[in-house]
């Protein structure tokens, strides 16, 4: 039994939001179209997740203007990686030795995180915005980071001497947004780092924070932070206009 | 502390103490992996479990996996313990106790009259050492009733909390969900939101939205906004409109800590929602929600397994007299609840040791999207819930929460649940739902015609 409406009562709230309302029925369950459209949806998440940044191909086009180092953290696989995020958040020992201290301002990441659709599709454009907004700054190789956390860029920080470290990494996918990037800041890295010291900038994707947008707070938030000597929740990222949306998790 | 061992053939398993017998005893979890203390094989596992089934339930009295003198739970549990209400089954062990779980004389009223004198170190241990067809069944044989507006909990019925999250609280993109829902005669438990901010200003704005809609319609619920209990308190100072005090809490005292509450601060909370006096048919006022894995992941366990210290946050919901309390089986994500297989054993355990305690148990049944888990995990495990009593099930629209990017069931479920076991729900929702015209004569949904249904939709939550 289903029950076809002429109209879509639902339609005045479409506007003001994603949530899956008035999908109709088929006697007590979702009609066939609205299963389909959520399988659709959690395929591509599930992709998102499992699927393989091309690291060897982005070193390639990256090492055409910078310096390239190519890391990989301690969980060998993706189950290990998503089991044991202790183990994603530790550099590979012999993947470190190569990393030679400097005097660098910044050091970035790309990491694969939670999202391999996200990395591929934003982080070379989000990189290379940050670059053009930082051409006074001193800017360590440019490292990419295979299984890789959030915290596996306190390690690699420590291990260039960089002031700061930006990581650049896959936000775990959502059913709405496959594809969200974030970005994490944080000042004197090193092993063992709080959240808390830390400043995030979530939702950079298509429908979310623009590339140059987020270019544009990650300058803001690496000079704030080279001048007060700090990151985390005693920064507080008050530019006007440019507010982000709610962080995902 | 003793240690302990057996002999299996030739190989000889040593623990070296309760909560490590404990730990390995359980069936296998991620989070329990990454602590470092599950079973690394699977001979190891069972040989805990011959030693735990022969621990007589009074050592855990004697023997606090978590000492007394740091932890204000441990101190809860054993100064609240009714030795009275234990007398029953004092004399047996963990394995015994199983067995008597599963016999003909644990009737409803047993259980309920056993509920004081257990402890959740003794419920987690029983669970250790019963298979899921175990949980369900005992589970089912419970009964733990609360009410505020709607009664929940009553044998035959099944309550739902409905969840219209929205990123950015928009009025009406939450009306939107929030109407949807109640067409589908869901949110007899609770219009619950996970507000997207969590200032005073804005869960008031939330709680106003909701207080009007349920006066418009004369809707026989309660609604919460799942704010930090401190935040609440000082809506109910300010004259919102409260009916519910939401808390997520933890079992020790310093995980609770890192939710930046205490036993004192939750107490405080279920007092100012009293006062208001706006239960009607109960005085139920507390919205609790629990998860395995939360107290690892604020690394504050203990060395306990993240399924004894779930248990242990049931004790302190068990204190607060709630109206409703869930886990959020699924939300943790992988590094505690690896897959759907454990996530499904999880959602068993928390639902049989919360009801065995006496709190009205509900639970999210969901999954993120990096655990190996997909909505036909959902189907089986809402399914199995269902046959074990769950007091109530939360649902979004389309079992997909736009806000915190996670899957729960949708509303659709709870309808074929209803249907499938014949379990309406609460009685005065009931009723609302045949005078609105949204249920038929036969209790199933009606085609959206009355005029009640379209004022209903048509309701504009900002005029």
């Amino acid at each position: 039994m289903s029950n076809p409406i002429d109209l879509d009562p639902f339609a005045r709230f479409r506007a003001v939001t994603r949530a899956r309302i008035g999908l109709g029925r088929a006697g007590d369950s979702l009609p066939i179209r609205a299963v389909l459209d959520f399988q659709l949806a959690h395929a591509r998440a599930r992709d998102a997740v499992h699927g393989r940044v091309d690291f060897s191909a982005m070193a390639e086009r990256i090492g055409a203007t910078q310096s390239v180092i190519r890391l990989k953290s301690r969980a060998t696989d993706r189950s290990t990686y998503l089991a044991r995020p202790d183990l994603g958040r530790r550099v590979d020992p012999t993947a470190l030795a190569g990393i030679e201290k400097g005097e660098w301002d910044v050091a970035f990441v790309i990491a694969d995180g939670l999202s391999a659709a996200a990395v591929e599709a934003h982080a070379e454009t989000v990189l290379s915005a940050c670059l053009r907004r930082m051409g006074d700054l001193r800017i360590a190789p440019i490292a990419l980071g295979e299984q890789a956390r959030v915290a596996f860029g306190d390690e690699v920080g420590e291990a260039f001497g960089a002031r700061i470290i930006v990581v650049l990494i896959g936000e775990r996918p959502g059913l709405s947004v496959p594809d969200s990037l974030g970005a994490y800041l944080t000042f004197d890295p090193k092993v063992g780092r709080r959240d808390s010291e830390r400043n995030c900038l979530s939702n950079i994707h298509a429908d979310g924070l623009t590339h140059e947008m987020a270019a544009d707070k990650i300058a803001w938030l690496t000079r704030q932070a080279l001048r007060l000597g700090l990151t985390g929740v005693d920064l507080k990222e008050d530019m006007a206009g440019t507010e982000a949306l709610p962080a995902s998790t | 502390m003793s240690s302990y061992a057996i002999l299996l053939g030739r190989q000889r398993h040593v623990f070296d103490d309760l909560k490590a017998l404990m730990a390995a005893a359980s069936p296998e979890k991620s989070g329990d992996r990454l602590a470092g203390i599950g079973a690394d094989t699977n001979e190891r596992r069972v040989a805990a479990r011959y030693l735990l089934a022969d621990i007589p339930l009074r050592t855990f009295l004697e023997e606090p996996l978590i000492p007394y003198e740091v932890d204000e739970v441990t101190r809860l549990i054993l100064d609240s313990h009714d030795a009275a209400a234990f007398s029953p089954v004092a004399h047996m062990t963990v394995g015994q106790f199983r067995d008597w779980l599963l016999s003909y004389e644990s009737t409803t009223d047993a259980l309920s009259a056993l509920a004081p004198g257990l402890t959740p170190e003794m419920v987690a241990a029983v669970s250790k050492v019963m298979r899921n067809h175990d949980l369900i069944v005992a589970a089912a044989k419970t009964s733990v009733v609360t009410g505020f507006r709607t009664t929940i909990g009553l044998k035959g019925r099944l309550s739902s909390r409905l969840q219209p999250n929205h990123p950015t609280d928009d009025p009406e993109g939450v009306a939107g969900s929030t109407l949807d829902g109640l067409t589908y005669g869901v949110g007899d438990a609770v219009i619950g939101i996970n507000p997207a901010g969590d200032n005073l200003e804005a869960c008031m704005r939330l709680m106003e939205l909701f207080d009007r809609l349920r006066q418009r319609f004369d809707i026989p619920t309660q609604s919460c906004v799942l704010t930090h209990v401190t935040t609440s308190i000082k809506a109910v100072e300010a004259g919102a409109p409260l009916d519910l005090v939401f808390q997520s809490i933890a079992g020790t005292e310093a995980a609770n800590r890192g939710f930046g509450v205490d036993l004192n601060v939750l107490r405080e909370g279920r007092e100012a929602a009293l006062s208001l006096k706006r239960g009607t048919v109960g005085d139920n006022v507390m919205y609790l929600e629990t998860g395995q894995g939360s107290a690892l992941s604020a690394d504050a366990h203990h060395g306990v397994d993240e399924q004894t210290v779930e248990a242990r946050a049931y004790a302190v919901a068990r204190h607060l007299k709630p109206l409703i309390v869930n886990t959020v089986v699924g939300f943790i994500g992988p590094e505690y609840l690896y897959d759907a297989k454990q996530i499904i054993r999880a959602g068993l355990e928390d639902h049989f040791c919360g009801k065995l305690l006496g709190v009205p148990m509900g639970v999210d049944v969901c999954y993120t999207n990096h655990a190996e888990a997909d909505q036909d995990d959902m189907d089986n495990l809402m399914f199995l819930l269902a046959s074990a009593g769950v007091n109530f099930l939360i649902a979004v629209p389309g079992a997909d929460d736009v806000m915190l990017n996670y899957q729960s069931l949708s509303y659709h479920d709870i309808v074929s649940l209803r249907h499938s076991f014949g379990r309406p729900p609460a009685p005065e929702f009931e009723a609302w739902l045949y005078r609105m015209g949204l249920f038929d004569s036969e209790g199933r949904l009606a085609p959206q015609a009355s005029s009640d249904v379209r004022r209903l939709i048509d309701y504009r939550a900002s005029a």
